[in-house]
């Protein structure tokens, strides 16, 4: 294979990995902030996705994204609120059940919306016939996009978790909530904030890859495994493990279609993700964990 | 003597109901109801299994329509080699039974979380196989799959003039599953999920051997799944891919989940219940919303399941007479 048509499939990997990334931060903040793992999480993507399109018919695209990010969020917020946050210790069993219960829902609700058929949104540049030449390769320019906008919230929730109050007040409540609460940091604040933000995330990226990949309404289920396998192979804890993880996960899965039919694309992540959790539950690389791993 | 009958009471009232149905029907003229009632009662094995699994060993899977699908595969593949036919359904069993042993060795290593999800991607995956391989018919499946001959010229197939007789195959092998598993539950096995279930430390501190009996479960569950997906290919004379999907899966959790996790009966009955009016259509365009809500309603409000909700209204109505 030549050098150009590694680096395609190396950028579309990347691209592919890092919506997958941001699937599992949104997981893993949320985990950090209550211990749940949130099932519906692949389906703050398509929501995301479906609320842009519509309103990209209305209003220039900026806006239509812009919106249809906070509008997922307060989503986020609105379940967290009206289903998870009254429930009084619940068991771990019964918050899988609930979180599946309203990925279904959620999945039910948009095809009564929206219907059945797949959507896109428009190119953010160009359209699907431009093409970037790249040292040899040739890449959509909707990759540089989704690349562009996954670095920036990677760097973004960096600095947002490092440097600002609200973000060390959820770092804070993740490693130890009793102590957290001592310290004046409202709990039920701080995890309301973390279903906007695992949401809103999660909307940005289903907006950004929405041009390449389409929009379906059932699109949520496998996104949330491969998120999931993601998430776990960063360890649950930290950001930056988390889309390295996304970004192996997407490139193996990329080149996984050179070789086998296109239809077995989504067995490769999942079979990574059964051997992972069968050799090694606690991720590749918490080695050097920092700081926001929950220790229960 | 009375703790016998109370035991296997509800395996009596499934007999009396079966049978009653079956004269009601066809002294109504309305025997085309049996068609679903017999599908009904082959999803109504993967909720007993489930039941099993979930509510006594207390381990969640996402997948378990990943075991009917291949059950069903199986056992279609197999009648269509010919020489293999009569032993198809046996041999489907053995194969799923084997693939849960599969996955369910390094799988039930995990707990909560990881295993949920780990269940749900071993149902992907089948489902993608199934719709990626030309082999198993891909988006369409296998159709045209022969009737199953048992003895005495009874057969398991979906022809019009053996409706009667394939309704109580179907529901006879529901009464055993549910013998089976009320013997199990009932016995030193029960038992021992139970305290899994309670606390797998502690069970294991107890002497437990914990990842023997889930496994042992677990297999035993897929083999209920695997039993349903087979006959019902014979019944319905083919299958989809459809039936591996993530949703199917769901449904079985929400079954079982209503019917009150750890209630082989209530699992029983709200299965029976639900799945008939599901395949006669009745929710319509809203069928898995329904599934959902069901299942979210049951978990947010009666975590018991709706025997247990009932349980739960007539302690506080004694407790309320009690007091006044």
């Amino acid at each position: 294979m030549e050098g150009g048509l590694i680096l395609q499939y190396l950028l579309a990997g990347i691209a592919t990995g890092s919506v997958y990334a941001a699937v599992a931060l949104g997981f893993t903040i949320i985990y950090n902030a209550t211990g749940i793992i949130n099932f519906a999480q692949g389906e703050f993507l398509m929501l995301g996705g479906m609320i842009a399109i519509s309103l990209a018919r209305l209003m220039p695209l900026a806006p239509a994204i812009l919106i249809a990010v906070v509008a997922t969020g307060l989503v986020g917020v609105l379940l967290q609120l009206v289903f998870l946050s009254w429930l009084k210790n619940p068991a771990v069993l019964r918050l899988i059940i609930i979180t599946i219960a309203l990925s279904i829902l959620l999945r039910e609700a948009a095809l009564h919306i929206w219907d059945e058929k797949v959507r896109a949104l428009p190119f953010f540049s160009g359209d699907e016939t431009s093409s970037l030449a790249l040292f040899g390769a040739r890449v959509s320019p909707q990759v540089l996009w989704v690349l562009g906008i996954s670095a920036v919230m990677v760097a973004g929730l960096t600095v947002f978790f490092r440097s600002t109050m609200l973000g060390k007040a959820m770092r804070a409540c993740a490693s130890n909530p009793t102590a957290a609460r001592l310290c004046g940091i409202r709990a039920s604040t701080i995890v309301s904030l973390s279903f906007f933000l695992a949401a809103a995330i999660g909307a940005l990226a289903g907006c950004a890859v929405s041009p390449l990949t389409q929009t379906q309404y059932d699109m949520g289920s496998s996104l949330a495994v491969k998120g999931f396998t993601c998430a776990v192979l960063g360890g649950l804890g930290s950001v930056p493990a988390a889309v390295a993880a996304g970004l192996v996960v997407g490139i193996l899965e990329t080149a996984s279609v050179s070789i086998l039919p296109l239809a077995y694309k989504d067995v490769v992540a999942l079979g990574i993700l059964l051997v992972i959790l069968s050799v090694r539950p606690q991720g590749l690389f918490t080695l050097r964990r920092t700081g926001w791993a929950r220790r229960a | 003597m009375r703790a016998i009958l109370r035991r296997y009471l509800p395996a009596l009232v499934l007999v009396i109901l079966v049978v009653a149905v079956q004269i009601t029907l066809s002294a109504t003229r309305q025997e085309f109801y049996m068609t679903q009632l017999t599908m009904a009662a082959y999803y109504t094995m993967v909720a007993l299994g489930l039941c099993l699994l979930m509510g006594y060993a207390g381990q969640v899977s996402l997948g378990h329509a990943g075991f009917f699908a291949i059950g069903g595969y199986s056992s279609a593949l197999i009648a269509g080699l010919g020489a293999a036919a009569a032993v198809s359904i046996p041999a489907a069993v053995l194969v799923t039974a084997a693939a849960a042993l599969l996955v369910g060795i390094p799988v039930l290593r995990l707990r909560g979380h990881y295993l949920a999800m780990a269940t749900l991607a071993f149902g992907i995956i089948v489902l993608r196989v199934l719709q990626g391989t030309p082999f198993f018919g891909g988006a369409d499946g296998l159709s045209n799959v022969g009737a199953y001959p048992l003895f005495a010229g009874l057969a398991i197939s979906g022809r019009r003039a053996l409706r009667v007789q394939n309704y109580y195959i179907a529901w006879s092998l529901v009464t055993i599953g549910l013998l089976l598993a009320i013997n199990l539950v009932s016995s030193r096995v029960g038992r021992a999920l139970r305290a899994i279930n309670g606390n797998e430390d502690a069970a294991s501190a107890m002497g437990v051997n914990v990842a023997r009996y889930k496994l042992a479960t677990f297999v035993l569950s897929a083999i209920y799944a695997g039993v349903g997906g087979a006959c019902l290919v014979h019944f319905s004379a083919g299958i989809g891919p459809g039936e591996a999907a993530v949703m199917k899966s769901v449904r079985y959790v929400a079954l079982v989940a209503a019917g009150g996790m750890g209630s082989l009966s209530g699992t029983l009955a709200v299965s029976a219940a639900l799945t008939f009016l599901s395949l006669r259509g009745v929710f319509g365009l809203y069928d898995d919303a329904v599934f959902g809500g069901i299942l979210l309603v049951i978990m947010l409000f009666a975590p018991h399941g709706l025997p247990g909700m009932l349980a739960g209204v007539r302690a506080r109505r004694s407790a309320r007479r009690s007091a006044s």
